[in-house]
């Protein structure tokens, strides 16, 4: 080879073209290579230094949640012909990645109620963003209305992306939830007076989350319209996939961009990643939605076939106009995601969200009823609810984790917020059981009842 | 057996001796071609089905009091209705219309496409890793921290630059973080700068990622080697500039030979210099982007530390910068306490100058397992081997396309030598063979090959840009720079050929340009 090069050895290539001055001249610092079976030994013992959903009796949620993952989805994503090609740039090799972004876009669709989907975004927050620039490239506006009850990364990812897109970012709060409130009251959601006020003629997006943050389901159909009312922004609703096979679409409810992370659907939760994050949108948006479309077409025989397509809204086309930078997207993932939206069926997802409906209300009402613990709020929950602790949110998690049990996320730790001390969510997943409900308000009982005894009000 | 009642996607080519498809015999479909696409909504039957939903084991309360019935759903969204053994059946078939890295020579230039070891698959998969949440405690996450910990490391060490943040999603996601950075960076000095330098030969990505940052593009010339115009960047170094956006080597697989003047020129005026570490591969442990003046750097785990590519993701793309950028950079890292164990940093206190988050969590974690992995699987000395070999491979086959032949046909743009991928021109094939780069490229596809990248970058007619990665063989290069040089020889014959190629794929030449006239994106339901 070296001879067919016309050079003398490896190094002279480099020395021809590397100067001297940014040439290395040692060896990283880093460690010898291992044999496959040292590596894998490794990377096990790190996995067993984890607490993982199956070793534990986990409610944790709060974006991300331990789903059932069928075993055909494991097949699938293992196969060669869809974990290791590249983008689909030539499409008559890629048929079969093509044809899956085409299904994809269609699931999410019919999911969403609305008529264009393109085929991922990286994943749940950075799709919200994505969307907020969509609004900014469709109607030049400078601010972002939003709800306090986006998820905080949510809110975060947007205030970091907010600064680039030159936005100004509104937060509007929610409705109070006070103490002992009764059922049926009002809190716990947006406030539809201050999201209504807070919107005016310099509104780029009004988003909001469905369920929200704090698992409460909103009134999508009066906040777009409410937003519609006050301005002409862009509504967008970040949604939990899995509630839609009993919650009202968003296309049904007014919202023009519905985005949202997909990971409920069919993917593990991977400590946070890769998942994938799906947008779908009204047809006027279509030409200036971010990342891959797949498109039908005929090959010269006439055959029906896919391709990327409207290709001059992205990167490698339009350059610095275009209307996204993304290139590399989540398609293993969103493969994964039509595969179980295919497995659960059209009647699988409406029997899916009933039961997860059914059992998460009996959860918040087995809870509640504890000494010490309270609903946050009395808006109908899905899959998720938030509970107020008369007690350290951090002792009581301790006291119950020493017991198997890990009864929810702290959500001031995550938020950082005051008005987040002594809020807990929990999250139920179909696998989940009765049973398993009831060993959590035995031990969530319990600690609280010890935290309150430890510590006298 | 004759070939053309095969459909030979993954054929390994010119080393099995398959022979290519002649049009005048393929007249023939193969069975995948008589195959009508059929999508999985247009599969089943109502009522047919795979879930088995648990059992409802709570009292059911009132539907009104769980649900109002203005919340509710009136219609259930139209998904298909198949039973477990036709997902599957439909599925694994359209997976055989993939081309795929498993079963060919792949190569795409700047897209590294080299071997996914399966060590990786199976440790990403371990339920410690897979069924982790993200929420989970730091001490009971402590193994996936130190994981996280000591990529951060490995990944600071290769590159020269001592602070990582592992959270982009993918490249582009690294380089609006990087963009970010340096704004950030600028406004806490009291400056506004609006400008962002970025050459000819840059990705996409990096003009696109400069305006969704809310800054200016300022396009850099090429020099006559392939390098920066140093007098061109001279005159555009202002004190508006904020940062010089850059690819070592590049694009056309050149290092620029002066990249210490380049860097002095840039710092000289306040501005930051950013390495697109798409073509980190050709330097892992021979030079460092760091020690060349780098400010900020984004690795695609996805190309150089082999995060399979799913056909178009998931990727990873995290960033490693210096000690003058580190205030800035998107949180949590995960740091090392005092007593040895594993923490993430929100760096919550006030004051904080961090840019903040850019998606929720971590980062793709399942990506940092198999990067990971391969770290510790190739070390240092293999990291160097990876890319001498990947740098020898692309001079190797551009040896081979420089014989008679095929030179006079598809010179090389720029250089003599490369690093670890090139750039060919088609331009001359297109005015003396009448056809053009794409022709070529189809007719690759009825050999058994992916193309190269083709038409890009962009300041080359006719461009084919071409990368092997160091996981090839000496016998499949010499089989591509055979099929090329056939596929030449061919068309000095009959253009025809070529003009009307691929003819043995599932699908042969597609009209793109209806399908953007008139997009039909979904399946339409009745």
């Amino acid at each position: 080879m070296l001879a067919a090069i016309g050079v003398s050895s490896v190094q002279e290539i480099f020395e021809r073209q590397i100067p001297e001055g940014v040439r290395l001249g040692r060896e990283l610092d880093l460690p010898q290579g291992l044999s496959e079976q040292e590596v894998f030994a490794h990377l096990s013992q790190l996995a067993a230094r984890n607490v993982s959903a199956e070793d534990e009796l986990s409610f944790l949620g709060a974006g991300m949640y331990d789903h059932y993952v069928p075993a055909l989805i494991d097949m699938l994503m293992e196969r060669s012909e869809f974990l290791t090609p590249y983008t689909p740039y030539q499409p008559e090799i890629s048929q079969g990645g093509l044809q899956v972004m085409f299904e994809y876009q269609t699931a999410i669709s019919e999911l969403t109620g609305l008529p264009v989907s393109n085929a991922s975004t990286y994943e749940g927050p950075s799709a919200v963003a994505a969307a907020a620039y969509l609004a900014k490239l469709h109607n030049s506006k400078r601010r972002l209305v939003i709800s306090a009850g986006l998820h905080p990364h949510t809110i975060e990812t947007l205030r970091t992306l907010a600064h680039g897109y030159g936005m100004e970012v509104v937060l509007v709060a929610l409705t109070t939830c006070s103490a002992g409130a009764a059922p049926g009251s009002t809190g716990g959601v947006t406030d539809p007076d201050a999201w209504a006020g807070a919107i005016d003629d310099d509104t780029s997006a009004a988003i909001f989350a469905q369920p929200n943050f704090y698992g409460a389901v909103e009134d999508a159909a009066a906040l777009s319209a409410a937003a519609k009312d006050a301005g002409e922004p862009v509504v967008i609703a970040q949604v939990d996939p899995i509630t839609l096979g009993i919650l009202q679409p968003p296309g049904a409810c007014g919202v023009d961009v519905a985005v949202g992370e997909g990971q409920p659907l069919g993917n593990r939760l991977d400590f946070g990643g890769p998942s994938f994050g799906f947008f779908a949108a009204r047809e006027e948006y279509l030409r200036r939605m971010p990342g891959r479309i797949a498109g039908e077409t005929v090959d010269v025989d006439g055959r029906r076939g896919f391709v990327l397509t409207l290709q001059t809204r992205e990167q490698h086309i339009r350059r610095e106009k275009a209307t996204s930078n993304i290139c590399t997207a989540q398609a293993l993932n969103a493969l994964a995601g039509v595969v179980y939206l295919a497995w659960l069926g059209r009647r699988g997802i409406v029997e899916l969200g009933e039961l997860l409906l059914s059992r998460t209300h009996y959860a918040r009402e087995q809870l509640a009823a504890l000494a010490g613990v309270e609903k946050l709020h009395e808006q109908s929950v899905v899959r998720e609810f938030a509970l107020r602790l008369d007690a350290d949110v951090a002792a009581v998690r301790g006291r119950c984790l020493a017991q198997g049990v890990n009864p929810g996320v702290d959500v001031q730790a995550l938020s950082g917020r005051d008005e987040d001390r002594g809020v807990l969510l929990v999250a139920i997943t179909e696998r989940r059981s009765r049973a398993d409900i009831d060993r959590l308000a035995e031990v969530l009982g319990a600690a609280v009842a010890s935290e309150r005894q430890a510590v006298p009000a | 057996m004759s070939a053309i009642d095969e459909n030979h996607l993954h054929a390994d080519p010119g080393i099995d001796g398959h022979h290519p498809h002649h049009p005048a015999t393929a007249a023939a479909a193969g069975p995948m071609q008589r195959e009508r696409a059929r999508t999985i909504f247009q599969k089943g039957s109502p009522g047919r089905r795979a879930f088995v939903c648990p059992p409802l084991d709570v009292p059911m309360p009132d539907a009104e009091e769980l649900l109002p019935k203005r919340f509710r759903r009136e219609q259930p969204p139209r998904l298909p209705e198949v039973s477990e053994p036709e997902i599957v059946r439909h599925y694994v078939g359209i997976s055989k219309r993939n081309f795929d890295l498993d079963s060919g020579f792949y190569p795409l230039g700047s897209c590294t496409m080299k071997h996914n070891p399966r060590l990786h698959e199976r440790a990403a998969a371990l339920p410690g890793h897979a069924r982790l949440h993200p929420l989970q405690d730091p001490e009971r996450a402590q193994g996936a921290l130190e994981l996280m910990f000591n990529l951060q490391g490995a990944l600071a060490e290769i590159s020269g630059l001592p602070h990582v943040s592992l959270q982009p999603s993918a490249g582009s996601h690294g380089e609006l973080a990087g963009v970010l950075l340096t704004r950030a960076y600028h406004e806490d000095r009291g400056e506004t700068r609006h400008k962002v330098l970025t050459p000819d030969t840059a990705h996409g990505t990096n003009p696109a990622t400069v305006t969704m940052a809310g800054l200016e593009v300022v396009k850099l010339a090429t020099n006559p080697d392939g390098g920066i115009d140093l007098d061109d960047l001279r005159a555009k170094a202002d004190s508006d500039v904020a940062c010089l956006m850059l690819t070592n080597p590049n694009t056309l697989g050149l290092f620029d030979p002066n990249i210490e003047e380049i860097a002095a020129i840039v710092h000289g005026v306040g501005a930051t210099l950013y390495y697109d570490g798409a073509n980190l591969n050709a330097v892992m442990g021979l030079s460092r982007p760091g020690d060349m003046g780098f400010d900020i750097v984004h690795f695609n785990l996805h190309k150089s530390f082999t995060q399979p590519h799913g056909g178009g993701g998931p990727g990873s793309g995290p960033i490693a910068v210096s000690e003058r950028i580190a205030p800035f950079l998107p949180r949590p890292v995960v740091a090392r306490d005092g007593d040895g164990s594993f923490a993430l940093d929100f760096d919550r206190e006030p004051g904080s100058k961090s840019i903040g988050r850019l998606r929720g969590f971590h980062g793709n974690y399942g990506c940092f397992v198999r990067s990971y992995a391969y770290i510790c699987s190739l070390g240092a000395d293999g990291l160097k081997d990876a890319s001498e070999v990947a740098v020898l491979n692309a001079n190797y086959l551009l040896a081979r396309l420089r014989e008679k032949g095929v030179a006079e046909h598809l010179p090389l743009a720029y250089g003599e030598l490369c690093m670890h991928e090139f750039v060919l021109s088609g331009g001359p094939m297109k005015r003396a063979l009448k056809i053009k780069t794409l022709d070529l490229a189809k007719r690759l596809l009825d050999f058994g090959f992916h193309p190269p990248t083709v038409y890009f970058p962009l300041l080359v007619d006719e461009a084919l840009m071409i990368e092997p990665t160091e996981t090839e063989t000496k016998e499949t290069l010499d089989a591509f720079a055979d099929a090329i040089a056939q596929i030449l020889a061919e068309a000095a014959a009959d253009p025809e050929i070529a003009l009307g190629a691929p003819y043995s794929t599932p699908v042969r030449r597609l009209d793109e340009v209806a399908a953007a006239k008139r997009p039909v994106i979904r399946q339409a339901l009745d």
